[in-house]
């Protein structure tokens, strides 16, 4: 029988987010809708394009306040991409918005082909990513996304940390003329700390340090900063934290720099081992010379586990206990 | 194969939403208004029509299903429960941390056949699985159930082309057509209608009947429709079918109900069930 679900936060990880001074803000999911709305409401060029997906993007009030400025495909996610390259092709500052799992899957060959390689400068949307479904299962989740849009030429490939990061990386990618993928989940997040001037290709210094380093993307970010302050406190261990919102392009010398500093790098993301964040920093540092003891975290190449995002974040050791214990362990502590 | 009265099935029926319910209520996750659409149909298809049973799972000869719409999981988990394939005290894990039954089709639980829950696979699938029936002779029947708003995925079109271009008249398509998607209203999200004359055209034999009469529903499952080509049975269904408050109401797509509503959700099937002759309990 069900308990409740449990939270990502640990009660300790709660403790050390309030001594940070963190303050919980809100789902990206939600932080986007209303974005879009503004953005919208500013511009009758923008178009969002949704497929049965609108209740769950929480565009309903955009839907209701601009009707004319969504346009509804039904359950048919390629029909989705397509239909949005048409609509930029126009010149329409098109979104297209599906659950992250279906519109990096479904609709692949439409983006590689009718976005990127034609150039048609469309922002997609994966919104609920990762494990954002929970139990929901396998068919719910997108821990490949990144693996199979950063082997696309001409994509820029993104996952916000926190409330900051989303919102400039909406109205970026508005403002850019080329295609554009963001995802998004559903889980309420802290607002990290640290200059959050947004640009695409720049990592984001969330806390300085030199024994180690921490390169996280997304809605993982939080947890490598909690566990980088519960090290500091209770093994005197100063760990610099990267939240690294664009996957693609990579900024390589921030990556650099932290190998060049720190004896240790441990990267999180909530996706597969394979073919995200931590493999292109680790090819990368070994095309660079410079390889640093290294780790990466993400989900395993297996059947993932049953259960909510919280559940699934701790099975696998995301969250700040088990990144903590990464480090140590891969220090040799 | 045990048979049953058309009483007998409708008790089931009714059991059945009990039991779906409790599960949605148990998990607190749920597709809830379309597995209650789905069930009179899964009632027809495991108790009256397919031959499938724990006993002859691992059997080539089996029949079929594959359940497209896979987010009303939890009607068909409960199915699978009562044909014996696990104890029905195991779906009190539905969702849990570590259980393998997941929030959509897993063939980690038995009587699965193929994982679903992304929209649009379960007719190419199927039609995979009846040529292979036909390459080998096989007589088993293959079946698939689909939403009326997964018919906006190409893919089923895909598929109803070569099922037809094929011949397939050992697969059977139900569109469990209860009007609504998440969006609401599937004719103002993506009008999918004329159906009849889409599949039609498409080569297929075509039976629609009200998806919640047993007679019908038997009527137009137990033997293929036609000779020579694939048939679809549109069930014309109410989406959240037995519980006044959710039927007909979108937004109960998936949600679950709150213990005032579970109650009351639960005299209504109650009542039903004292009124159906023969009712055991
Ligand atoms: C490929 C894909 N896109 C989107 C979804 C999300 N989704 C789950 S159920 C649903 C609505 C289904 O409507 P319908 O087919 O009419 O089913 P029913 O009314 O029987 O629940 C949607 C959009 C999905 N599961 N798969
Ligand atoms: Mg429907």
């Amino acid at each position: 029988m069900s308990a409740p679900a449990p939270s990502m936060y640990s009660a300790d990880a709660q403790a050390v987010a309030e001594k940070l001074g963190l303050s919980l803000g809100r789902p990206n999911l939600e932080v986007f809708a209303e974005t879009l709305q503004e953005l919208a409401a500013g511009d009758p060029n923008v178009v969002a394009v949704t497929s049965d997906s609108r209740g769950s993007g929480k565009l309903g009030p955009y839907g209701k306040a601009l009707p004319r400025q969504i346009v509804e495909v039904g359950i048919a996610e390629q029909n989705l991409v397509g239909i949005a390259a048409g609509l930029a092709s126009v010149g329409k500052t098109t979104f297209a918005v599906s659950p992250a799992c279906f519109l990096a899957a479904r609709s692949l060959e439409q983006i590689k082909n009718d976005i990127a390689y034609s150039d048609n400068p469309v922002k997609l949307i994966g919104i609920s990513a990762g494990v954002s479904y929970g139990a929901l299962g396998t068919t719910h989740h997108s821990l490949h996304d990144f693996a199979a849009l950063r082997a696309i030429n001409n994509l820029i490939v993104a996952a916000p940390a926190d409330n900051i990061e989303a919102r400039a990386s909406i109205r970026s990618a508005a403002a850019l003329p080329a295609p554009v993928y963001l995802r998004f989940g559903k889980a309420p997040l802290y607002d990290l700390p640290g200059d959050a001037d947004f640009v695409f290709g720049k990592a984001r210094l969330v806390r300085a340090g030199r024994d180690a380093a921490f390169v996280a993307t997304g809605e993982a970010v939080i947890h490598a900063l909690l566990a980088a302050e519960h090290l500091a406190a209770t093994a005197g261990l100063d760990c610099r934290v990267l939240s690294v919102p664009t996957v693609k392009p990579l900024d390589t010398k921030a990556v650099q720099d932290a190998a060049a500093d720190c004896a240790a790098i441990v990267t999180v993301e909530e996706h597969m081992v394979h073919g995200g964040l931590g493999e292109a920093c680790a090819a990368l540092l070994a095309q660079s010379g410079r390889v640093p003891k290294f780790r990466i975290v993400g989900i395993p190449d297996e059947y993932t586990v049953t259960g909510s995002q919280a559940d699934i974040f701790r099975h696998y050791g995301m969250t700040m206990e088990g990144l903590a214990t990464t480090m140590r362990t891969l220090l040799g502590d | 194969m045990q048979t049953y009265t058309d009483d007998d099935l409708r008790r089931r029926s009714l059991e059945y939403r009990r039991d779906t319910l409790r599960a949605i209520k148990a998990a607190g996750a749920g597709h809830t208004g379309g597995s209650l659409s789905a069930i009179d149909i899964l009632n027809v298809l495991y108790n009256r029509v397919m031959r499938v049973s724990p006993e002859n799972f691992s059997s080539p000869a089996r029949d079929r299903y594959v359940q497209s719409k896979g987010h009303s999981v939890e009607a068909l988990f409960v199915v699978l429960a009562s044909k014996g394939f696990y104890p029905a005290s195991e779906l009190d894990t539905l969702c849990d941390y570590q259980s393998h039954f997941v929030g959509h089709p897993t063939r980690k639980v038995p009587g699965v056949e193929q994982n679903t829950g992304a929209l649009g696979h379960g007719l190419p699938i199927c039609t995979g699985m009846a040529i292979g029936g036909k390459l080998d002779g096989a007589d088993y029947r293959v079946f698939t159930l689909l939403g009326d708003g997964e018919l906006a995925e190409g893919s089923n079109w895909e598929a109803a082309m070569a099922a037809a271009h094929y011949g397939l008249d050992n697969l059977t398509a139900i569109v469990d057509c209860n009007t609504l998607q998440i969006t609401g209203r599937t004719r103002d999200v993506m009008n999918a209608e004329p159906l009849a004359e889409k599949f039609e055209a498409f080569g297929w034999a075509v039976r629609t009947v009200d998806g919640h009469d047993i007679g019908e529903l038997t009527d137009a499952l137990s033997a293929p429709l036609e000779a020579g080509k694939p048939g679809v049975v549109i069930a014309r269904t109410v989406k959240g079918k037995g519980i006044s408050f959710m039927e007909d109401n979108g937004a109960w797509h998936h949600k679950v109900p709150t213990d005032d509503e579970f109650a009351a959700a639960m005299a209504e099937l109650d009542a039903a069930l004292a009124g159906v002759a023969g009712a055991s309990q």
